[in-house]
């Protein structure tokens, strides 16, 4: 029983900072707040919302409809598709699907061209070693430079010098543009995955359960993807699992409305298992085929927080549904904690693949690359903007090339 | 995976002992060690190689020929340095002469700009100010909503306009002045610093709002990132400080380090947690602390501050002291510790925990069950295990629904720790309070001397790479690396401890 020893310890390291404990708190009491006095109400201006309440009348519905359609430039005439009032709390009903074929959204961004802006950094190495007449330390240390300001970090990168000079050697390589392009291999043969597909089981309802820290893009991302299959004619049911943060559920009530989706949502501070399970009952019972769980975002060293998220996991599997895809959301900014992330989400749900986010503000993520070396999960969507169609498979040729194209 | 510095420090040390000062080659794979613990603690890359550059001068002109632990000094200077870096000018908020006192906030998507608005309206709110909160974000979806919302929750009114972000601001600051309210926070839209439309809309909104204080809110697991993106900011609206958030985390935070080392700019608050009262006035040697990997030493302190009842503390002191601890002992500490929070969480933030036990899965079961079974025993057996007889043992399973073998195992485990104990009852006995005396709370005996001796012991269980240096390769205690406790140890970082927590320096009477 380990637990006798650590509480043993745990009690012994207490009582000997014990001491300090107890002066410390004698010279430092504690300071009250001051006594403020609060208005009886709120002195708010003019109560401006930004979107129409909830419940609209058709011609409001139709110019809100028809505006939002504008915006994603799917083609469609409003007078095509009939308008339905958003309904009481639990649900947005889908506008009825017979609409005329939508055409293809517009060709979906590539990495290359999102990640333009954000490219001088790698750049700058790539130029530096190639400037050189051939490879000696100081390639290297651009090499090694790069990958760690990328966010691979140091073990990772470590590893891949390794075998970069195993390589250089044995195919005896001399020139900058053999040293980059033996780079450029090993890292799309590390990123390299049988299948990345999302996916879709064929019995049952679909759940994809959408897990990961604070403020990295759940929500954003299931909006993003719940347009790409109402595009692609499917129906889409989006559940708000995220019933603690503030507004997060009116967050993707927006979401829904922007892009067809049902919605299915709870009372904030509820129980986020009971959403998810209302979800899959009412996507079974609509014959809709996929449920985009959102969850809220916890920080993994939260025990409590992270047993949570394992019954909401639970949840989502009762009959009938399926939890075909657990998707890690990760911020591209995230240095080596991402790492940790992964890892305890993976030990806690089994997470089945990584979206990375906001690329568009950094052509780094490198952090993806130990993720998948020592997790074995690979990355299977990216984020690169905040609007509704940024959203691309991930691809890592591209990836790689985009990184270090001059 | 990420072994304390110290522990890492232990191979290149243990070889030292005979020698006195480090040489040329002895810094060179000390800095490494260091290098590598900066880098997976995410400070930025340029930064790191300064870093070493003056850590290196003042490595090289260390005496060590009178340190018993060489490896303790070069842990307190890095960790002096960390300090200098990140302390200096802590940042307090001038109020404006003619209100009201405009706060910006700006940052990337995600990092938390609007948690911090509504946790910023209610700091303020406690420090008797009367703030307006205004919505300036119009781009994510619900986002006035959710400021709304935590703007009811810390008492404090929200402004908003479906106009423009510049707009708004102008209108906010007019709004702050007709109700005479005398600070105003504008959260603003997350934005990528690649984006010069975005960047250009901030820097308007800045311009028209002319805020007294801006504040670059970045999220404590940035990686490398941090720079570029810190920079960017600074260059477009002149950076007063950064507000670091999701500290509760187990990010290292090295960003904090970078951004103060290029852009200068002080981290003026801590958000530490979800719930409004998580945010705090930023503590430089914390995070010093936490970016080398020392474990959140200081917050584990406080939580057993909070948690701990004093009364219970110093009992099962004076009982360490007289050489006894029983197993009603350890029961009341059970209860303390749990006060404390979940058990994983606590073992997270001990310096060098080794790994087995800090992953080692505390199920609540397992809790449950020992408590039972101490429960079931009677006082005396509590007090002296040695009476649990045959029949005592099953009437102890059967009464906490356990077997014998459990309570077999729970009194085998308690008797070898007791064992364990004694050398380290020896060394903190008579210093850690002395006898015990009726009264409440302040009724310690717990004199500076004996907080600064036990101060010590936690400063060589550190240096020793905490509690991993305590136990053998079995995992259980060493008894011989605890007696070790009482001669290892220098005068190492016992300076900063004891300065970081305010404590008086020897000789000086305690208050």
């Amino acid at each position: 029983m380990t637990l006798v020893v650590v509480v043993v310890l745990l009690a012994v390291f207490v009582m000997v900072v014990g001491g300090a404990v107890l002066v410390r708190s004698r010279r430092y009491p504690e300071l009250e707040p001051p006594d403020i006095e609060v208005a009886a109400a709120p002195l708010v201006a003019a109560d401006h919302d930004l979107l129409p309440p909830p419940v609209v009348t058709p011609e409001e519905a139709a110019a809100v409809e028809a505006e939002a359609l504008a915006v994603l430039d799917l083609g469609i005439e409003p007078d095509d598709v009939p308008i339905q009032p958003a309904g009481a709390v639990d649900t947005v009903p889908v506008p009825d699907l017979d609409v005329p074929e939508a055409p293809p959204l517009t060709a979906r961004p590539r990495i290359r061209d999102r990640l333009g802006k954000a490219r001088g950094l790698i750049t700058g190495y790539v130029g530096s070693v190639l400037s050189r007449s051939g490879i000696d330390d100081s390639s290297w240390d651009d090499i090694e430079e790069a990958l760690i300001r990328a966010d691979v970090g140091v073990a990772t990168t470590g590893n891949l010098i390794d075998s970069l000079r195993q390589r250089v050697k044995s195919e005896s390589l001399d020139t900058p543009e053999q040293l980059l392009s033996a780079l450029r291999d090993q890292l799309k043969s590390d990123l390299a995955v049988e299948d990345r597909r999302l996916h879709l089981a064929e019995t049952g309802t679909n759940v994809w359960l959408f897990v990961g820290v604070n403020g990295v893009g759940k929500t954003t991302t299931i909006g993003k993807l719940g347009l790409r299959h109402v595009a692609e004619g499917n129906r889409v049911v989006m559940a708000a699992g995220d019933t603690f943060r503030a507004a997060a559920a009116e967050q993707l009530e927006t979401w829904a409305e922007r892009v067809g989706a049902d919605l299915v949502r709870g009372a904030e501070g509820g129980d986020p298992g009971a959403v998810v399970f209302d979800a899959v009952q009412r996507a079974a019972a609509r014959g809709a085929d996929l449920v985009l769980a959102d969850t809220a975002g916890r920080l993994h060293t939260k025990v409590n927080l992270m047993e949570e998220l394992r019954k909401v996991h639970r949840v989502a599997q009762r009959e009938p549904g399926v939890v075909s895809e657990v998707l890690l959301v990760i911020d591209a900014t995230t240095g080596q904690n991402g790492l940790t992330q992964a890892r305890e989400f993976a030990e806690a749900v089994g997470v089945t693949g990584v979206v990375l986010t906001k690329l568009d503000g950094t052509a780094k993520g490198g952090i993806v690359l130990a993720i998948q070396a020592e997790l074995g999960i690979p990355v299977k969507l990216v984020g690169v903007g905040e609007g509704p169609e940024d959203l691309i498979d991930f691809d890592p040729d591209e990836f790689v090339d985009a990184l270090f194209a001059a | 995976m990420f072994e304390s510095l110290s522990e890492r420090f232990e191979g290149i040390f243990a070889r030292l002992r005979s020698r006195g000062a480090l040489s040329e080659a002895d810094v060179d794979e000390v800095l490494r060690e260091i290098r590598l613990a900066l880098l997976e603690a995410d400070v930025n890359f340029k930064v790191v190689r300064d870093l070493l550059t003056r850590i290196r001068e003042r490595c090289v002109g260390l005496d060590l020929s009178k340190s018993l632990s060489p490896g303790q000094q070069v842990i307190k200077t890095v960790h002096e340095e960390l300090i200098g870096i990140l302390g200096g000018e802590t940042l307090r908020i001038t109020y404006a002469s003619k209100p009201p006192t405009v706060i910006l906030l700006a940052g990337l998507q995600g990092a938390g700009k609007t948690t911090v608005a509504g946790k910023l309206g209610r700091w303020f709110r406690q420090a008797g100010r009367q703030p307006l909160l205004a919505g300036a974000d119009l781009q994510r979806p619900a986002a006035v909503e959710q400021l709304r919302v935590l703007g009811g929750q810390a008492g404090v009114p929200v402004f908003s306009q479906p106009t423009d972000p510049v707009a708004v601001a102008v209108a906010a600051r007019a709004e702050a002045e007709r109700l005479g309210r005398d600070v105003l926070i504008v959260d603003t839209a997350g934005r990528v610093t690649v984006d010069a439309d975005l960047m250009d809309e901030v820097r308007r909104v800045s311009e028209a709002v002319r805020p007294d204080y801006t504040f670059l809110v970045v999220d404590a697991m940035i990686g490398q990132e941090s720079v570029t993106t810190a920079e960017a900011f600074h260059a477009t609206l002149a950076l007063d400080g950064v507000i670091l958030t999701k500290l509760d985390g187990d990010a290292r935070g090295g960003a904090a380090l970078s951004i103060k080392e290029v852009v200068g700019r002080p981290v003026a608050f801590a958000s530490t947690g979800e719930k409004q009262e998580d945010f705090d006035v930023f503590h430089p040697d914390r995070m010093a602390s936490r970016i080398l990997g020392m474990g959140d030493v200081l917050t584990l302190i406080e939580k057993a501050e909070q948690s701990y009842d004093q009364e219970v503390a110093e009992k099962a002191a004076a009982a360490l002291q007289q050489g006894r601890f029983t197993l009603e002992d350890f029961l009341e500490q059970l209860q303390q510790v749990k006060k404390m929070g979940p058990l994983q969480s606590i073992l997270g933030m001990m310096p060098g925990m080794p790994k087995e036990l800090k992953n080692a899965n505390i199920e609540d079961s397992e809790v449950a069950r020992v408590e039972a079974i101490i429960r079931s025993m009677t006082t005396a057996e509590r007090r002296e295990p040695d009476l649990i007889n045959g029949s005592r043992r099953l009437r102890i399973a059967q009464g906490s629904g356990t077997d014998t073998k459990d309570v077999n195992q729970l009194l085998k485990q308690f008797k070898e720790m007791q064992k364990m104990m004694q050398p380290l009852m020896a060394v903190t006995g008579g210093r850690v309070g002395k006898g015990k005396k009726k009264g409440g709370r302040g009724g310690g005996r717990v004199t500076p001397k004996g907080a600064i001796a036990g101060m010590r012991e936690l400063r060589k269980m550190q240096a020793m790479g905490g509690m991993e240096g305590l136990t053998g390769p079995d995992g259980k205690l060493d008894p011989e690396a605890l007696s070790g406790l009482a001669g290892a140890g220098g005068p190492g970082g016992l300076d900063s401890i004891r300065e970081s927590l305010g404590l008086p320096s020897p000789g000086q009477r305690g208050r």
